[in-house]
């Protein structure tokens, strides 16, 4: 947007898949991505056969609203689950089990650098099928693997609040973030397990409504193609406004060879899903004390953390942050630090040998004893010799004729440059202060 | 022993038990019966052509006849529609292992109208079922060819599904004992969906005790029914030989128009109740008319959901093996799910379902159990449902007041015509999970009438 006259009014839709052990309406293994053949996780229930019931999974429904009390939503203390009707071969039932009017959470936010996103709900559905395209013998022919079908999704629909392409890039990360720190879903986009859709339109600058148009932005697989498909679809959308031009409802797909959008179906008509509540599940009903125990159980979440660990070890944000990605994870983090913290071990140093791989992070909680060690290892330093020291050093000096003569011009990173040759040459775990102040002295005179 | 196929469950039982007869004798009784009338009647639309035996149990062998919309292993499950001819289910349905597991053998699938839809038994895709006791006349729906199987003596007892009736209006026009539990009761895993909030598989069978038994085996919760109640089910056989005297009796509808022809009957049998000692009463309820178009509404939307699964693209079928009643049905169900129709039809439909509910509960302060008739007819001559597609809610328009509110109910005749030998049945309805009390005025009443001959059997 070269001149700023129109800005992006874009909301989010992403599915992901939760990692449950089972499937959302049956007993199936929840594993589509290691089946070991097609159709092999399946049962009359997520096959449709006559006859076949749905039984809601209970740990999946408690995910749902766990990630809703982590995004600040408000729970529905009576929801249901309704049927979702059209036509497509991966979809067995001829409906989807999804929900309309009540999902389980509404009304929470996620908060960006570019500002905060309202999350309009998340509900809880069913997945569909594949559907795979081969040929065979010579014929064309479309085959259906029902191991992904019924395998719980949750969707999180955003309000439009997201105003850059940046922003729904930092969005999608987050949340992605979040999905994996709860250890509800391992948000695999290359497998599909993690899925975006951005509704795209444009609305002068200085305006609040809500466009009377959008264009959906459907099946992208990556941060970077959304972020580049509403990229491109703001200038195509800007141009055909700016000649007052019409812009059509339709659905888009992102060709990433011509890093073009592409019209994948018009949406002239609104489809019709004919939603009604399944009578084949009875309403889902809550306490509020239930969801307060829900929401007291939540763990800390991870900007908590890092700001804690901040206050209580000194832990850079940037470093903090980068090391986990998990509840568990950061629940192992705490007992290293603070065993760290007893042992007077310096945290913040500890953890910035993590992030800077010097050591490694320990993987269950017995590892920590081994990761103090490793990190007092790392640092402990040999007695300097000061006599060898200085030789060793003059030799260096000697050897670099211009290391002196950039000094003394102010090129300052050359100090950086001897410390390293110093240690490499004298092939000693060396107190680097010791070093630094005689590579100063040496340099001074 | 000759006309072992006559054998109620009860005497059956006790024959077997005491080593008197074998079950396999009994059941070959039952294959030569079929055998001798199927072909006229065509109840069975598959059967077994020798005696099988079963696991050790309650049932102890005993050949059962079971609608053929209930997937069983041993048999294809056709709902007796085209599209699914030929369909061998991979699984069986929770009713099927329980009914195994308590030692029953299936002896065969009977007809229905296709898919559940229908009062004749006439839509079947496999033809009609005629009714045993006159063969110029039906034998009522949609758990014809079951209620049909019992009157015939084709099986000791069977298995039907009711949505509104199935169970109970065949049970009158074959003059058998029909017994439809609490929406709930009985598991609907694997039986081909018609209506999923109120589908409710219980017994046809000769006698109300046997009614009693086979439903001791089929009630309780599956963990593959999210609808099932969880409770333990009481013991429904220790209802019977139960006094009904100082409960109350409520009678329902006689001031219908329509009703000419029962009205006596059930006057009669309220004058029954009374001299067993029960204090009995005209009731007052809401008009049964609202509740045809509550079930129609209702009813068409499930069916048009339930029926989207058959897509072509398995069981080798396409869309064009519906028949007619179905293609109608799905009709109208979308129609009343349509965007902007769904306020108008399916959720109003559903608040005045709210409101008989709420009806019920207020007649159930003042009445144990409600009576009315069955059906409000004799069976209707063949051919009777080709000239009107809502011939089954007339005549299933008794039954789904209680029915969408998925209250129990039983079927126990009370009538035979001389002259044509068709029956007249008593419906008898209790408050939810209240089997027992529908059981113990079935069983009261049968026992203070003459009309069951199976009873001399016993």
């Amino acid at each position: 947007m070269t001149d700023n006259k129109y800005e992006l009014v874009c909301g989010m839709e992403v599915h992901a898949e939760l990692k449950t052990a089972s499937k959302m309406f049956c007993g199936c293994k929840n594993d589509p991505f290691g089946a070991e053949k097609p159709n092999s996780h399946t049962c009359p229930v997520c096959l449709a056969l006559p006859g076949a019931l749905p039984v809601a999974n209970k740990k999946a429904i408690e995910w749902t609203i766990k990630l809703g009390l982590a995004l600040g939503c408000k729970i529905n203390l009576f929801s249901k689950f309704d049927r979702k009707h059209y036509f497509y071969p991966d979809l067995p039932k001829g409906y989807q089990i999804s929900q309309y009017d009540l999902p389980f959470c509404y009304d929470g936010k996620l908060e960006t650098s570019l500002g905060t996103v309202r999350i309009h709900r998340i509900h809880l559905e069913e997945d569909t099928g594949k559907l795979l395209h081969k040929k065979i013998n010579g014929e064309d022919v479309s085959l259906i693997d029902f191991n992904r079908g019924g395998v719980p999704l949750i969707e999180i629909v955003t309000e439009a609040d997201i105003h850059s392409p940046e922003q729904a890039k930092e969005y999608g990360k987050k949340l992605r973030e979040l999905l994996r720190y709860l250890e509800i879903s391992d948000c695999d986009m290359d497998q599909g397990g993690m899925r975006l859709e951005a509704n795209v339109s444009l609305r002068p600058v200085g305006e609040s409504g809500l466009p009377s148009y959008k264009t959906e932005l459907k099946n992208i697989n990556s941060f970077k193609f959304m972020e580049q498909a509403i990229n491109f679809e703001m200038k195509r959308q800007e141009k055909k406004l700016i000649a007052g031009e019409e812009i059509q409802q339709e659905t888009l797909g992102w060709n990433t060879t011509t890093q073009e959008t592409f019209s994948q179906r018009s949406k002239e008509e609104a489809e019709d899903y004919r939603y009604f509540p399944d009578p084949d599940l009875p309403p889902v009903r809550f306490t509020q004390a239930q969801i307060d125990e829900m929401k007291a159980s939540l763990p800390e979440l991870p900007t908590q953390i890092v700001k804690r660990w901040e206050g209580e070890y000194q832990i850079e944000p940037r470093f903090g942050s980068k090391l986990f990605n998990t509840a568990s994870e950061a629940n192992i983090l705490d007992s290293l630090f603070s065993s760290a913290k007893n042992k007077k071990v310096a945290v913040d140093k500890l953890a910035s040998a993590l992030v800077n791989k010097q050591i490694s992070l320990p993987i269950v909680e017995s590892d920590v004893e081994k990761t103090i060690n490793d990190f007092s290892a790392l640092h402990s330093v040999e007695d300097v010799d000061t006599v060898e020291l200085k030789t060793t050093i003059e030799k260096i000096l000697s050897d670099n004729p211009d290391v002196k003569e950039k000094y003394s011009r102010g090129e300052k990173q050359v100090l950086g440059f001897l410390m390293g040759q110093v240690m490499r040459v004298s092939g000693k775990k060396l107190d680097p202060a010791a070093v630094r102040a005689t590579i100063l002295l040496s340099l001074e005179e | 022993m000759t006309d072992l196929n006559k054998l109620t469950l009860k005497k059956a039982q006790k024959l077997v038990s005491e080593k008197q007869v074998k079950a396999s004798e009994i059941q070959q009784a039952c294959i030569n019966q079929i055998k001798a009338v199927n072909g006229d009647l065509n109840m069975f639309l598959s059967h077994l052509e020798d005696p099988a035996s079963g696991q050790e149990g309650a049932l102890a062998s005993l050949p059962i006849a079971v609608k053929d919309n209930v997937c069983t292993l041993d048999f294809p499950t056709t709902a007796s529609s085209k599209l699914l001819e030929g369909y061998r289910p991979p699984y069986e349905a929770t009713i099927m292992k329980k009914v195994k597991n308590a030692g029953g053998v299936v002896l065969g699938k009977t007809n229905l109208d296709a898919w559940a839809h229908g009062s004749s038994t006439e839509t079947s895709a496999f033809g009609r079922t005629l009714n045993p006791r006159n063969s110029d006349f039906l034998p009522g729906g949609s758990s014809g060819g079951s209620a049909a199987a019992v009157a015939s003596d084709t099986c000791v007892v069977a298995i039907g599904t009711e949505t509104a009736g199935s169970i109970r209006q065949p049970s009158a026009w074959c003059g058998v004992v029909g017994l439809k539990p609490t929406y709930g009761r009985v598991s609907r895993y694997g039986i081909a969906a018609m209506a999923s909030s109120t589908d409710s598989p219980g017994p046809i069978a000769k006698t109300v005790e046997d009614a009693a038994m086979l439903l001791d085996v089929m009630a309780g919760h599956d963990p593959f029914d999210a609808t099932s109640n969880p409770d333990k089910p009481p013991s429904f056989v220790k209802s019977i030989d139960k006094k009904v005297s100082d409960l109350r009796v409520g009678v329902l509808y006689q001031d219908l128009e329509g009703l000419e022809l029962v009205r006596p009957h059930i006057d009669k049998a309220a004058g029954i109740f009374e001299s067993l000692g029960a204090n009995v009463e005209y009731a007052e309820a809401m008009d049964p008319h609202y509740a045809i178009s509550v079930y129609t509404i209702v009813q068409r939307a499930e069916v048009s959901s339930n029926l989207a699964r058959y897509t072509g693209i398995r069981y080798g079928n396409d869309r064009s093996f519906f028949g007619d009643e179905a293609k109608r049905r799905i009709m109208l169900g979308t129609h009343a799910l349509r965007k902007g129709y769904a306020d108008k039809y399916y959720l109003t439909a559903q608040k005045v379902r709210a409101k008989f509910a709420l009806d019920y509960d207020e007649l159930f302060k003042k009445y144990d159990v409600l009576i009315s008739a069955s059906s409000p007819t004799f069976a209707e001559k063949i051919g009777a449902s080709e000239s009107s597609s809502m011939f089954g809610e007339l005549a299933d328009m008794l039954q789904e007041p209680s029915s969408i509110c998925g209250l129990p109910g039983i079927n126990v005749p009370v009538f035979r015509d001389p002259e044509t030998n068709l029956f007249l049945g008593l419906n008898i309805v209790a408050p939810a999970w209240r089997e027992d009390l529908v059981i113990q005025f079935g069983d009261a009443y049968e026992k203070a009438t003459s009309w069951n001959s199976w009873r001399n059997n016993d």
